[in-house]
């Protein structure tokens, strides 16, 4: 039975889905299995961000609802061929989406696959619950600003109880993912450093991901910066983070991108 | 204000910190709180009306959170029937 990470934050525009698609290619690479599923009903990226955009044809709900296999509804990864995605609808209600439902895809992929991640959608809703609801385990994506840290502070709250781990009285192992980190400005005093935000958490960290401009490059391009620009700090922090996902020991250092002299003399990155 | 404080530069991450510290502390408190003491309340007075009569507002539940220790303070007021009829 593979694990199921569920990727979520509250706040959006944390970097969810980037995160989910860097850190499963990055297991992916490893050979492991994974399947990448979007949950965010109505609102999916996770797609676009993989470069899958164009041969999406059945989505979760379509499986939910018996109109397509879940065979039919997996993209195979055209780089690695150990990832897929399982797309969210765009279109349909997204009442649609059924608890009975999710638990049996769940169930099913995790026969199928080392590691099923959870693409959950902003909020704390219907979609966010059921997105939390089967997994075995939580990666909690915060950005070092006042509003996504108490956002995540709630999202903790709800996965301690209102996850099947939770209603059977299990711990939920839970990991921070500190995204778009500045060292330089936490150190001047003007950004909450990793310290303060696992303080005010309480919950262990899992990486620290440099805020880097690789990061919209790979975005642009549709495909996982762990993939698009494997030498790029972000990308070498997301192959940390999904080696201690797996268990591993790995120091936690934080990676800088490397800039020339002709940048640092303009002040500007080729990119 | 010493004048060293002129020449110290006031940095806002502090400031976030403890914004946030006072904060969650409030939320978490009122996040959890509602939803258990109405509950507890519900079954405590269920048990004692087995035993005692005990009108609704007779049973007082409130819970009051520390760092540490929170503590849960009942507060069952029981009528004596005798005394309330002389």
């Amino acid at each position: 039975m593979g694990k199921v990470v569920v990727v979520t934050s509250g706040k959006g525009g944390v970097g969810k889905t980037t995160s989910t698609a860097a850190l499963g290619a990055a297991l992916a690479q490893t050979g492991k299995r994974v399947v990448l599923i979007d949950f965010d009903v109505g609102l999916r990226n996770l797609d676009l961000v993989l470069g899958a955009e164009r041969r999406v044809v059945f989505d979760l709900i379509n499986v939910t609802q018996g109109v397509a296999k879940l065979s039919q509804a997996l993209i195979r990864d055209k780089r690695v061929d150990t990832l897929f995605l399982l797309p969210a609808s765009q279109t349909r209600d997204k009442d649609a989406l059924t608890d009975e439902g999710v638990e049996s895809v769940i169930a099913s992929l995790g026969d199928k696959f080392d590691y099923v991640l959870c693409d959950s959608p902003a909020g704390i809703e219907r979609g966010a619950q059921l997105a939390m609801r089967y997994a075995d385990e939580a990666v909690i994506v915060t950005n070092p600003e006042v509003s996504s840290v108490r956002d995540s502070d709630r999202i903790i709250g709800l996965l301690d109880s209102r996850t099947l781990k939770a209603e059977r009285g299990e711990s939920m192992p839970k990991h921070i993912l500190l995204t778009r980190y500045d060292s330089a400005r936490a150190a001047r005093g003007e950004m909450l450093s990793i310290e303060d935000v696992l303080e005010i958490l309480s919950t262990p960290l899992l990486g620290i991901i440099p805020e880097s401009e690789g990061v919209l490059r790979s975005s642009n391009v549709g495909s996982p910066v762990t993939l698009n620009e494997p030498t790029n700090s972000a990308a070498k922090a997301y192959v940390d983070a999904a080696r201690r996902l797996m268990g591993e020991d790995v120091p936690m250092v934080l990676p800088v991108d490397r800039r020339g002299l002709f940048d640092r003399l303009f002040g500007r990155r080729a990119a | 204000m010493s004048l060293m404080n002129l020449f110290k530069k006031r940095t806002s991450a502090p400031v976030a910190r403890d914004r946030l510290q006072v904060l969650l502390a409030y939320e978490r408190n009122s996040r959890s709180q509602p939803d258990l003491v109405a509950v507890l309340r519900e079954e405590i007075l269920a048990v004692i009306t087995k035993h005692v009569q005990v009108e609704d507002d007779d049973v007082s539940v409130t819970m009051d959170r520390g760092q540490t220790v929170s503590t849960l303070e009942i507060d069952v007021t029981i009528r004596n029937p005798a005394m309330a009829a002389a």
